[in-house]
């Protein structure tokens, strides 16, 4: 029986069009498709790299490594306050110009301007060339000619994204759509207190988009994270998401509340009613200058007194979860092979006043490692079988729609590129 | 000899070497422990978390002193160390093999 209300349609996977056939993943084990998804995908898409909070001050860097389109980016403020970024590579000779120790590690600092390690060409911090080491040795260089090749950026609620596309015309706000225009206003400045986590997952980068997009798995996979009476008792309920939405390739899915606090004390661990705490993050939440009543119309859309909270997948490699109890965690999912990637996944919480709010947030940031520690794993296990081909159907259900959708979506991108690069006249 | 920990908090003494600043080498302290080792200091440090939260709520973050910070960083040890204690009954996260996730941005305390 169904304890939420579901579309008129009968089911949400009907109820926002997408078809119920069973799937194939034949899109996450083959290195020639990844080849495709990276021209298709990652060189011509906005792609969130950072929040301005990164970079305060004039002068303040990051580099992000983006291996899935075969760059790195350095992303900077520049003397007039403006956020760019640029191909992290020199003009002249092509080195990496900003890295440190390790080329292939990520780095940030300030500076007032880059200086390449190898033979010191220099540039400003809007990409200008403005010092050639031995200038008169070359042949009527023009400095004006070798800037750093720049990379359009742009801020959308302080997070900052990149697009390595320089056809690209559409801007980042519309791109981000009705879901991201819901969220607009929501204050992300003030959770200013950032836990930042990192693993190397041995699976497709959308097999982990897939493992938290549907929250079918929680009762199962994590029921050890439970105490065994509320494991029983969550495993019999099984889930049920409050509502999806989809908004081209983006998507999102609205969760009830969980444990925040719970309304029994029995069911959850002694660490958890001591600190008050857990994965659905501390359960006296901060002032964020607004009511859960007051929060952006696409945050809780259907306004269900039981929300939890809410997870939207901004295609390709996005997604973002905002809690009741005021905080937001983050994830990205950055493919360095068909079955391969980086997963990154960032806590931001209102900074603590006291210890106890710091062991509070510390509680809630723990859980969701340990949490990611059990999906992660099961991803290699799946990525392995999936690779073993003697399967080829999967159903899905419907509490994971969420998962037919990315897949389309980055299958139709796909499409479309081959497309228009079958028709463009063979270079010459 | 004094102790490393604020007034009220001696009976922590015996585990200092659990007042870690960084949450990568907390956790692998945890799963290069043994569970009787985890359960010794779970034992001592937990009935401390629960009678210790009005001081710690009591403590400001801005000026943090530095027992303060070593308290703060033992019970962060505790809260991972409670998952092995309270969940797995077992160091490491069951079927969790080789992988690891760790903070690579996290407070400075």
């Amino acid at each position: 029986m169904a304890h939420f209300k579901k579309p008129e349609e009968g089911t949400w996977t009907e109820h926002l069009k997408v078809d119920t056939e069973p799937v194939s993943y034949a899109d996450s084990t083959s290195p020639e498709h990844y080849e495709l998804e990276r021209e298709a995908i990652f060189k011509r898409t906005w792609l969130n790299v950072g929040r301005v909070e990164q970079i305060p001050r004039k002068g303040s860097y990051f580099t992000k490594e983006l291996d899935a389109a075969r760059t790195s980016v350095i992303v900077v403020r520049g003397t007039d306050g403006e956020v760019r970024a640029f191909h992290n590579v020199c003009r002249h000779r092509g080195n990496k110009l900003v890295w440190n120790d390790f080329p292939r590690e990520e780095t940030s600092g300030v500076c007032r301007q880059f200086t390449c390690k190898y033979h010191a060409w220099r540039y400003d911090l809007d990409g200008k060339l403005a010092f050639v080491q031995q200038e008169g040795e070359f042949f009527d260089l023009d400095k004006s000619d070798y800037g750093l090749k720049q990379v359009q950026a742009e801020v959308w609620e302080g997070f900052i994204f990149v697009n390595l596309d320089t056809e690209n015309t559409t801007p980042l706000r519309e791109y981000m759509g009705e879901l991201g225009k819901g969220i607009e206003g929501y204050p992300f400045h003030k959770l200013t207190q950032v836990h930042k986590f990192r693993a190397e997952i041995g699976s497709n980068w959308k097999l982990f988009i897939d493992a938290f997009a549907e929250f079918y798995h929680a009762p199962i996979l994590h029921s050890g994270q439970y105490m065994p009476d509320q494991a029983r008792r969550i495993q019999k309920y099984g889930y049920e998401g409050l509502h999806y939405d989809i908004d081209g390739p983006h998507s999102m899915v609205s969760s009830w509340g969980g444990i925040a606090p719970p309304h029994d004390r029995e069911m959850v661990k002694p660490i958890e009613a001591a600190l008050r705490s857990g994965l659905f993050g501390p359960w006296d939440a901060p002032d964020i200058g607004m009511t859960t009543d007051e929060l952006p119309p696409a945050v809780n859309p259907t306004r269900d007194p039981r929300w939890g909270m809410d997870s939207f997948v901004f295609f390709p490699n996005f997604m973002l979860l905002i809690w009741r109890p005021n905080w937001v965690l983050t994830y990205h999912y950055w493919p360095t092979s068909y079955n391969t990637h980086i997963f990154e996944g960032t806590c931001y919480f209102v900074p603590p006043k006291n210890a106890f709010e710091r062991l509070q947030q510390e509680l809630a940031a723990v859980s969701f490692k340990e949490y990611g520690l059990q999906d992660g794993n099961t991803l290699e296990a799946t990525q392995t079988m999936l690779e073993s081909g003697t399967v080829d159907r999967f159903p899905l259900n419907d509490q994971e729609v969420l998962l037919r959708h990315l897949h389309r979506s980055a299958e139709e991108r796909v499409r479309d590129h081959q497309r228009r690069t079958s028709g463009a006249p063979a270079a010459s | 000899m004094a102790s490393a920990f604020p007034e009220g908090f001696e009976a922590l003494d015996p585990f200092v070497d659990w007042a870690v600043p960084t949450e990568k080498a907390r956790y692998t302290k945890r799963i290069t422990s043994t569970m009787d080792e985890l359960d010794a200091f779970y034992d001592v440090a937990f009935p401390l978390l629960k009678s210790g939260t009005a001081y710690l709520e009591k403590t400001s973050m801005e000026g943090i002193s530095e027992p303060d910070k070593r308290l703060l960083w033992l019970f962060c040890s505790l809260v991972t160390v409670a998952f092995s204690v309270e969940a797995w009954r077992q160091p490491r996260v069951p079927d969790s093999g080789p992988s690891a996730i760790d903070a690579i941005v996290e407070p400075a305390v």
